[in-house]
């Protein structure tokens, strides 16, 4: 992790690679993770811990057991579906920096249809004794989540079609506007849980709580699902190809026809869309109520799993439950003695030899004095 | 009134400071055509190590028998951060500049790796002390108000307004003001300044102009890591007194990276609305709007950045724009 300037510049060269064989390219991939884990041992060490006793526990943590395997799906669940909304924007070459935001969008939107009426959907549910009411109550929340999520997505890409305005920094800080709402709405005397003076939204009423299958809410059927259609709408259908067109470049996709603008916004409206669905099954699956850690950091990892799949939805299924792993396994950790930052620093670690290992993927170093006939 | 206004001018400008260290540092970065997200990590990681050298330094000249010494514990924590800031943007810059990685992730890992590596260091340097770490008061005083001219008992009423509004801050406040005038000479008026603004613009000219751009990219993501970093330090020497407070940055780093764009690119006008900018962020301490919550002030910073941001790119002003090539990375063998 630590650079020493290794390629001087009489000595190596780089050289574009014409292609690469899968398998190369997942053994360079195996040897940087390799690195990264014995890096992250270095570093344990030097700070005064023992890594295999730590390594250990963080397997342990993450999968040595069903209740922590649960924790692990839960967590991987909104991240690998922000993911994917994220390589919709990505693939296109629209930076959305900004799935945090949306994913809150989502909560809240879901968390305000729960707040102002599941209590006069339970009411109704006692009284018929049916499933209706809930489904109703579920699909509602669902829908107002999605809408939210992919309006908040929209504002930036109307800017950017229209007058060219910087994405990456607009959704960034749509972010934090997002997040003060969120606070803004603890205080709110509608939302508040009673009997506290301490700022938090109240629980909802279990009637606008996901079921579990298997134990583990229903988020994460959804999130198997939206795999497969992901794959499928990027790479089999007319929207994804234009999707691919207007990332290779804007002035071909014009060129052959297609609407740009109309692409930006269909595209951040599903990229959005999918973020808000992120944080309504975070909401109204996993925690039953909204939090200023509802998105908690997951709409940045989020990109970084899209990133290291090279958005391709199927990858970011590995990518995302082994940074799940990861989180839990290192949260696990608190218990016995190690701070729960290690799991931060462990992701980061892995994270920077996973993005400059990418490079011997893509080109190759020439020595000098040596023929380039390998190439 | 005029005392509420004082007050307020004087708690704008000591929370804008460390927003205004972190934005020269990105100011100076994206000059070379590098988004550095990373902001958050480094001005975490200048926080804990600066906290910690001059902590050790303290432990040193105790085992020593000698008096610890204010003004070294001072300059070692700057050097400390300084060389924290600067670590972090190195590895940013190898990747970005050598293995061309994107941008905005590795920007975002390196938040994400900063903001963690500091948390665990601060708690482990915690434990090590017993609970918790604080300095001593030879370097809480260094880091304390200043009395420039000695004017603060002055007899007259005015000179001690005056006093007040400007001779009474920390060190480091005005540190920032002369880094913010120095780097607003060096990129108008100094040859390497504008060699370095013609990378970021347009890496490709510069390069066939015969300006290094690699060696140009990696001084400006450095230095320009180095000031975030020192950033960071204000954050847990001067906020926090010397003491380590668990995520003690909170969001500085982002918001430092809205600053650079409220003041378009600019260190003189960063000067400015980095005072605007800390006022906003205490302006609930002061002003009271009935009906106004707390969390919309907060907003306003991020309200008030998309509002410039759309304002420049309507108008087309390029002299107000992010430089031309940020966010893509250069290769020569690639035109």
């Amino acid at each position: 992790m630590k650079k020493r300037a290794e390629h001087q510049e009489p000595f190596v060269r780089m050289t574009k690679r014409a292609s690469i064989t899968p398998g190369k390219a997942w053994v360079i991939r195996g040897i940087a993770l390799l690195g990264a884990i014995v890096t992250g041992a270095l570093l344990l060490l030097i700070l005064g811990h023992n890594p295999f006793g730590i390594y250990g526990e963080m397997v342990r943590g993450a999968f040595g057991g069903t209740m922590y395997i649960k924790e692990t799906v839960r967590t991987a669940v909104p991240l690998l579906i922000s993911a994917i909304g994220i390589a919709f924007a990505f693939k296109m070459k629209f930076w959305n920096i900004g799935a945090e935001g949306q994913i809150l969008i989502g909560g809240i939107a879901a968390s305000a249809v729960a707040i102002h009426y599941d209590a006069q959907f339970a009411a109704w549910a006692a009284e018929s004794g049916s499933f209706l009411p809930r489904i109703l109550m579920l699909v509602l929340m669902f829908l107002a989540a999605i809408v939210a999520g992919g309006l908040y997505g929209v504002v930036p890409a109307v800017f950017k079609s229209k007058w060219g305005t910087n994405e990456t920094l607009f959704t960034l800080m749509l972010n934090y506007i997002a997040l003060q709402y969120v606070k803004y709405l603890a205080y709110q005397p509608a939302w508040k849980m009673a009997g506290t003076s301490f700022p938090k939204v109240r629980m909802f009423d279990p009637i606008a709580v996901l079921p579990k299958v298997m134990g583990i809410h229903i988020g994460w059927i959804i999130a198997l699902v939206l795999v497969v259609v992901a794959h499928f709408y990027l790479t089999r259908t007319k929207h994804g190809y234009e999707i691919a067109v207007v990332g290779e470049s804007t002035n071909t996709a014009r060129y052959a026809g297609i609407n740009v603008s109309k692409v930006y916004l269909r595209t951040m409206f599903i990229s959005g869309a999918l973020c808000g669905l992120a944080g309504y099954l975070v909401v109204s699956g996993a925690d039953g109520t909204l939090t200023e850690g509802t998105a908690g950091g997951v709409g940045f990892t989020a990109i970084t799993v899209a990133w290291l799949s090279k958005m391709n939805p199927i990858t970011m299924l590995i990518v995302a439950v082994f940074i799940a792993a990861l989180d839990r396994g290192a949260g696990f950790q608190s218990s016995t003695g190690v701070p729960e930052s290690c799991a931060e620093v462990l992701v980061g670690i892995i994270l920077f030899f996973m993005l400059g290992c990418e490079f011997f993927i893509n080109y190759k170093l020439v020595f000098r004095g040596r023929k380039e006939a390998a190439a | 009134m005029s005392f509420d206004f004082i007050s307020l001018f004087v708690a704008a400008v000591l929370a804008g400071t460390p927003l205004l260290l972190g934005t020269l540092g990105e100011i100076l970065t994206e000059k070379s055509g590098h988004l550095n997200l990373g902001v958050e990590g480094m001005m975490f990681m200048g926080a804990v190590t600066s906290l910690a050298a001059s902590y050790a330094y303290e432990q040193m000249m105790k085992s020593a028998g000698f008096a610890a010494s204010g003004f070294v514990s001072l300059l070692v924590a700057l050097v400390a951060a300084f060389a924290a800031g600067a670590l972090c943007a190195l590895i940013y810059s190898f990747l970005t500049v050598t293995l061309r990685a994107d941008q905005n992730v590795t920007g975002l890992t390196l938040t994400i790796f900063g903001t963690g590596l500091a948390n665990f260091c601060g708690e482990l340097l915690g434990k090590s002390a017993g609970g918790f770490v604080t300095v001593s008061k030879v370097t809480k005083a260094a880091f304390s108000q200043l009395d420039l001219f000695g004017l603060k008992n002055s007899a007259s009423p005015f000179l001690q307004t005056v006093s007040k509004l400007f001779l009474q801050y920390n060190w480091m406040v005005y540190f920032a003001i002369v880094i913010a005038i120095v780097m607003a000479w060096f990129f108008k008026r100094s040859r390497v300044g504008l060699n370095l603004r013609a990378v970021g613009e347009n890496p490709a000219t510069a390069d066939a102009a015969g300006i290094n751009v690699t060696r140009y990219k990696y001084l400006a993501t450095v230095i320009g890591g180095g000031i975030c970093g020192i950033g960071g330090m204000y954050m847990s020497m001067v906020n926090q007194s010397g003491v380590w407070v668990h995520n003690c940055v909170a969001g500085y780093g982002w918001l430092a990276v809205a600053l650079v764009i409220f003041s378009t690119w600019s260190p003189l006008r960063g000067l400015v609305c980095g005072l605007i900018f800390g006022a906003f962020t205490i302006m609930r301490l002061y002003v009271n709007i009935p009906g106004l919550a707390m969390q919309i002030y907060d907003m306003l910073p991020y309200a008030a950045t998309i509002l410039v941001l759309i304002i420049t790119s309507i108008r087309q002003s390029r002299e107000h724009a992010q430089p031309k090539s940020c966010g893509t990375n250069y290769f020569r063998e690639e035109r």
